[in-house]
């Protein structure tokens, strides 16, 4: 039972280098990429995991965005047709408001021109009137003075009244 | 699919292991019976009486014979049969004779009755004695130092390299196949590795600190499984590298190495000086601590001995019950006896699966722990 209990020198000689041996090379070519390569690998695992995370923030945010990039162009449109539709509307009045402005001009040209033919034709009216009365006049003096008596009578009630005026 | 292997892989293993030791009982018996009669012999010549146990009947099988040199390291790599008709792998023999220079020879060299094997060294002229119950002595008394290749020591390089080539591999594999899922070799070890370092290093010595421990618990844990595993699997000579003290002293060492090493003021302090402890009570905390500074790796060192070799003793128990009840009640007997056991160590061999798993976790957790222990903060 001896054997069983008593470490041998040779084995723990051998023991010990190979051991010591073993640790190293295994530290060097093994442990040390293995334990890398699993401390990248989980790394990238989070890394993935919080990507994966910001991305679907930010579809969400994307998505929001579209939508408040809809409404704004949807308010935008709907601004753009209430002011043209004022302004097609401003336009008509103010054609209204011109054309009817042109149009009382024109009324009131058209009265003054109105009024001045009127005046002319008044006038030319009381001249033919004159002249129509003159020859009638003419006529029945003509007539009137065919004697002499009366003539001399005219001419004195003429004087008269011209001394009168 | 897997439980169908599993299913067909226990009853093959069930047969196979009742037909072993069947065939095991029968010529071991013959094998052994002859083994005692001669040493009954060469005893009776020069030391009468020296075992109470072999003054029986001739032919008698004496478990105690049988079960240690399967366990005892070894300076051959024995396969089968007894030592002169069996098959066995002969391993070298290094000697250090002291003024005398190195002697390197084969342990087939040995020659000689059966008890007594004699071999010359072929450098310093050295006689060396070899006897079951002294060990290697040299015949002119000249002090040496015997640094053999024994069968557990042969064992443990062979399971160093294998480690090596297959971690290697394994590390390869990773810059070979980079941010892809872990396949082949790779896909086996790695949980393995990730179990060291998540569930044994990084929560018992923090995140930091462990990457400085980490080579080192992963090569123990690993030589350890595979050492035990290795132990497992029959016909290859029995390997009990883990059951031999010398390896084990040697992992035990390296923990105590590195935790004295990496002891740090607090450590310390908590050994020699511990605080909040009346001073009349550290008179008798302090010898215990220091005391027990040296006892834990000890204790880690038994354990793991102690319990791969108690594994090995149990299911050879077995194994030699075939024998006892073979001789003592007849082959009827012998071979019922044989179907017993059979199942037993069917049994058993479950069992020691799970503790090469187990003693390999336990040693690595305790190792850990005291690392921790050693690098601990500061916490009063």
């Amino acid at each position: 039972m001896g054997t069983l209990l008593t470490p041998a020198f040779g084995t723990v000689f051998w023991a010990t280098l190979s051991f010591l041996l073993a640790l190293f090379i295994l530290r060097k070519l093994a442990w040390g990429p293995i334990l890398k390569a699993l401390q990248d690998r989980e790394e990238n695992i989070q890394e993935a995991l919080l990507s994966a995370d910001k991305a679907r923030e930010e579809m969400a945010s994307l998505n929001s965005d579209n939508d408040r990039l809809l409404q704004e162009a949807r308010s935008t449109r709907d601004a753009m047709l209430k002011e043209s539709r004022e302004m097609a509307n401003k336009v008509v009045s103010d054609a209204r408001a011109k054309a009817k402005e042109e149009a009382s001009k024109e009324v009131e040209l058209a009265r003054e021109a109105i009024q001045i033919e009127r005046k002319s034709a008044v006038a030319e009216l009381k001249a033919e009137v004159a002249k129509l009365s003159i020859d009638i006049a003419e006529r029945l003096l003509r007539e009137e003075l065919k004697e002499s008596g009366k003539q001399t009578a005219l001419v004195e009630k003429l004087i008269d009244e011209s001394t009168l005026n | 699919m897997i439980t169908e292997f599993a299913k067909r892989f226990a009853i093959a293993t069930l047969i196979i292991l009742g037909g072993v030791s069947l065939v095991v009982a029968q010529t071991e018996s013959h094998g052994e019976g002859d083994h005692t009669h001669d040493s009954h012999d060469s005893h009776d010549s020069h030391d009468a009486g020296h075992n109470s146990l072999d003054d029986g009947e001739h032919g008698d099988f004496v478990a105690k014979d049988f079960i240690i040199p399967h366990i005892a390291d070894a300076n051959e790599i024995h396969f089968f049969g007894d030592h002169h008709n069996g098959f066995s792998l002969p391993l070298p023999m290094i000697f250090y004779v002291e003024g005398k220079g190195f002697d390197l020879f084969m342990s087939s060299e040995f020659h000689g009755s059966h008890e007594t094997l004699t071999a010359t060294g072929p450098n310093t002229g050295t006689v060396y004695i070899k006897h079951p119950d002294t060990g290697i002595t040299s015949k002119g008394g000249e002090s040496f130092y015997d640094i053999s290749i024994t069968k557990s020591v042969f064992g443990m390089m062979f399971i160093m390299t294998l480690l090596v080539i297959m971690l290697r591999s394994m590390a390869k594999s990773y810059s070979k196949r980079p941010g892809q899922a872990p396949k082949g070799l790779t896909n086996v070890l790695e949980p393995l590795v990730l179990f060291v370092r998540n569930d044994i290093a990084v929560p018992i010595i923090g995140k930091h600190k462990a990457d400085k421990f980490l080579p080192f618990l992963l090569t123990t844990f690993f030589f350890i499984v595979a050492s035990n595993l290795l132990g497992l699997i029959p016909f290859i000579g029995g390997f009990n590298i883990t059951g031999t003290i010398g390896v084990t002293v040697v992992l035990a060492f390296a923990v105590f190495f590195i935790s004295t090493v990496n002891g740090n003021k607090a450590y310390w302090g908590h050994l020699f000086w511990p605080p909040g402890v009346p001073n009349l009570v550290k008179l008798l905390v302090v010898p215990i601590e220091v005391f027990g500074m040296f006892l834990k790796p000890t204790v880690l060192m038994i354990r793991l001995t102690a319990n791969m070799t108690a594994g090995h003793i149990i299911i050879l128990s077995f194994v030699s019950l075939v024998f006892i009840f073979n001789q003592n009640y007849g082959e009827v007997a012998g071979y019922g006896m044989g179907v017993f056991s059979t199942l037993f160590m069917i049994f058993m061999y479950f069992l020691e699966l799970l503790v090469a798993f187990l003693q390999a976790y336990v040693f690595t957790l305790l190792a850990a722990i005291y690392f921790a222990d050693a690098t601990q903060e500061a916490h009063h």
